[in-house]
């Protein structure tokens, strides 16, 4: 922040922050990666190269210039999702800029999550969704790549579109799924569910003790 | 390793390797290895190990699950529970002053900054998913959260969510492992919510986009997790709570005609009418401390959970604000709690490095065949018994048994055999299904395709909370609550992937009934304060320093060293103003 501060080695750089009396409300969130509100960019002493990570991942290091992104500005269009089609042309109506990537693969280099960030967007602009949507989804939306793009394009929200538009509409749909959702609405399991509601608690626990386990993979 | 290592973020590698005197120790999980997989080939990976019987379980528990250790609860003194033994550290954030004073509140009641129908207090998936319904059911939605719409535990959620999706399954079903692992405290009427609405939010999140694991054929990737007698378990690699609040998120943000959203504000006391009914809340600019009155026909509870109160002083998995703010402002308005004697303990929580302490080790692990092992390499307890139980025979493996690996710091642990996957499953199974894992302990030089982990339990999960019904009513009227901050669906011991769908069915059951009680409101009386005077009134008179104040809104990391120099600051509470 252009401004020495002496902290313990192997701090990470959010808990040097609060070691060095900083109570923080921006740039701190769940602390362990994955909600991509603590973005920082940082410089190594005598290396001119940008860097971009977590302040709750990234470990200081002495000489180390840092600044935390508070909020990246990005264009959010609004839409609703079930009018939508799943096709090329609602990039280019929504997010038009997509298609100005110059394929530099900044977005990439400064993504903390390792990201192929260039190669959802190129995704995108060849219409496969399925491939941008696998490609994106360990995105937490810190925005580096926003910041770092020359091309200016907002990737974080083009990346939830993608995703959105193939879990809704081009993903496989689970005939279980649809079939165990008519069972409920039609009230299959409400009789068998008031009968176990109204057994006593030395008779439930009976049948718990005693229920077969499905073999299977666990998770 | 492919796609994870970017050569352009450093990660000081060698720093963080296991210290070499845990080498001997590391030797003798290889060497077990071997051994250990051959019985999981042979008698399938639910006999690794006899599963305890039920007084196995509660003479573990008794005996080591810190919710049993004398000083973990006490009697509060005052409000609807007074009288019940619950978490310490929750009786004293309940025995503390209001942040705001009624006095200097009272004239600006009378003009409130904004009205609503619905007032959403919370940015996680409950919150969400109770903006959304109320939406849909036609209400005004006005949704403040502490930091950003988004920030909360649901975000952090790895492994999964539970639906009786397959054939094999059925609600019924999941209700009985709900009440078995809860050890039949949990309230009926919640679990027959939460395993009838189960399929319905499935469908629900996916016509919304969320895109849960596959097979080729549509058909939802299941599997087991702790305590499930079917695979049940359904996941988005291993950002399952990403890959929800995400969408949900989303979808407000689409919704921004008819759902306003406040970020870095938090609601710090509710308002109440002359007829006992909350009507809205005082919300705090979080950022130039301007205070806003906001009416609200009905309000919904979506807090979350209190990891940040660090009970006993165990490290969290918890968000930063995790702060237990919504039980405290609904106890003051009167709301009863349920169980707020019982805290979860995650069995696997990181212990190593230090920059990671607490952090959470998805369960996904043991559910992929990860075993847990001591320091001599040996398997001492089922993998998947419920989370209680193994985190109790965590404890004692290292406490009683002095079997635990101890860390530089002082912290014990036990391994975490993640690299026997890999043989069980497949080369590539750990990156495929865990990348955020994998990529967490990268960053500190841990490769656990190669390498166990060392982990201990740390503070996961608020059990208890407020009493709600199943339409997430609260014993006052106007207040709903939804998700952690919720009581009574878990018992004292929640399964997992019950807390992602325990947010997302209570969201939207509370955001639709909260929705339908507020427009079937017929007037509106004046707003008061006076439930905040009485209660205050009671704590004066047990004598509690004026500086012990709640909801406490963020922990207190400031080291003491700073603060003694800090001549003018004024901190209310934990925050500094």
């Amino acid at each position: 922040m252009g401004k020495k501060f002496m902290v313990p080695a192997a701090s990470t750089i959010m808990s040097a922050l609060e070691y060095s009396g900083f109570q923080l409300k921006r740039g701190v969130g769940c602390r362990e990666g994955f909600c991509g509100a603590c973005a920082t960019v940082y410089r190594l002493k005598d290396d001119f190269k940008i860097r971009t990570g977590l302040a709750c991942q990234t470990v200081v290091q002495e000489g180390m210039l840092i600044a935390q992104i508070p909020f990246v500005p990005a264009v959010k269009p609004v839409y609703d999702i079930s009018k939508l089609e799943p096709t090329i042309t609602i990039f280019k109506q929504l997010y038009p800029e997509t298609f100005r990537c110059l394929g530099c693969n900044t977005c990439s280099k400064a993504c903390p999550q390792d990201i192929r960030v260039m190669d959802y967007i190129n995704a995108v602009e060849r219409g496969d969704l399925a491939k941008a949507a696998e490609l994106s989804y360990d995105c937490i939306r810190c925005g580096m790549c926003a910041l770092r793009c020359p091309a200016e394009i907002g990737q974080f929200n083009v990346a939830i579109l993608a995703q959105r538009l193939y879990g809704s509409c081009l993903a496989p749909k689970s005939k279980e799924m649809i079939e165990r959702v008519e069972q409920i609405r039609k009230g299959q399991f409400n009789e068998e569910m008031a009968a176990i509601k109204a057994t006593d608690k030395a008779a439930l626990k009976k049948m718990y003790y005693e229920r077969d386990i499905e073999p299977g993979e666990s998770v | 390793m492919k796609g994870i290592s970017n050569p352009e973020n450093q990660y000081s590698e060698d720093l963080f390797m296991y210290p070499s005197y845990m080498h001997e120790s590391l030797k003798l999980v290889e060497q077990t290895r071997p051994a250990r997989l051959k019985i999981a080939r042979e008698k399938g990976r639910s006999k690794i190990f006899p599963s305890m019987t039920a007084e196995e379980r509660e003479d573990v528990l008794h005996k080591f699950h810190p919710d049993y250790k004398k000083d973990a609860k006490r009697a509060v003194r005052i409000g609807p529970n007074a009288g019940e033994e619950i978490t310490t550290e929750v009786a004293d954030i309940l025995e503390s002053w209001p942040r705001i004073n009624p006095d200097t509140f009272e004239p600006m009641l009378k003009k409130p900054d904004m009205e609503t129908d619905v007032l959403v207090v919370g940015g996680g998936s409950a919150g969400a998913s109770a903006a959304l319904l109320a939406e849909q059911t036609g209400a005004r939605v006005l949704l403040v959260t502490k930091l950003r719409l988004g920030d909360s535990n649901s975000v952090m959620a790895q492994g999964g969510i539970q639906a009786a999706v397959n054939p094999q399954d059925s609600p019924v079903r999941h209700y009985l492992d709900v009440m078995g692992g809860g050890h039949f405290d949990n309230k009926p009427e919640l679990v027959e919510a939460l395993a009838m609405d189960a399929p319905l939010v499935v469908e629900w999140l996916t016509e919304l986009g969320v895109m849960f694991d596959r097979l080729p054929d549509g058909k939802l990737k299941t599997r087991h997790g702790g305590g499930t007698s079917r695979t049940r378990m359904l996941s988005c690699k291993d950002y399952t709570g990403s890959g929800i609040l995400r969408v949900l998120r989303d979808e407000i943000e689409c919704r921004n005609e008819r759902i306003r959203v406040m970020d870095f504000t938090p609601a710090v006391e509710l308002l109440m009418d002359a007829e006992g009914r909350v009507a809205g809340a005082i919300v705090q600019n979080f950022e130039t401390d301007e205070y806003f009155i906001v009416r609200a026909k009905a309000v919904v509870m979506a807090t979350g959970g209190l990891g940040r109160l660090h009970t006993q002083g165990f490290p969290t998995t918890n968000h930063y604000g995790a702060t237990c703010d919504g039980v405290v402002l609904g106890y003051r308005a009167g709301a009863k709690m349920l169980y707020m004697d019982s805290v979860q303990y995650h069995p696997t929580g990181a212990v190593y490095p230090e920059q990671i302490l607490g952090f959470l080790v998805t369960e996904k692990v043991r559910g992929l065949g990860g075993q847990p092992v001591n320091k001599e390499g040996n398997l001492f307890v089922f993998p998947l018994e419920p989370r209680d139980v193994e985190a109790s025979a965590f404890i004692r493996e290292c406490l009683e048994r002095n079997n635990g690996i101890a860390t530089p710091s002082g912290q014990q642990g036990i391994w975490l055999d993640s690299p026997i996957i890999e043989e069980l499953e497949k080369p590539g199974t750990i990156e495929r299904e865990l990348p955020a894992m994998v990529r967490q302990f990268k960053r500190f030089g841990i490769d656990i395709t190669k390498e166990p982990m060392l982990v201990y339990p740390t503070l996961h999960f608020q059990n208890g909370g407020l009493d709600v019904n199943a339409q997430c009513e609260t014993n006052i009227p106007g207040l709903y609550a939804a998700g952690e901050v919720q009581g009574g669906t878990h018992g004292r011991n929640r399964l997992m992937g019950n807390s992602q769908l325990e947010i997302t069915v209570f969201g939207r059951r509370a955001g639709k009934f909260a929705a339908e009680y507020a427009l079937a409101l017929k007037k509106e009386l004046p707003l008061n304060l006076d439930h905040v005077r009485a209660f205050s009134k009671e704590v004066q008179k047990l004598g509690i320093d004026r500086s012990r104040v709640s909801p406490i809104l963020l922990p207190d990391y400031i080291p003491s060293h700073i603060k003694e120099k800090q001549m003018t600051s004024h901190y209310l509470g934990t925050v500094r103003g």
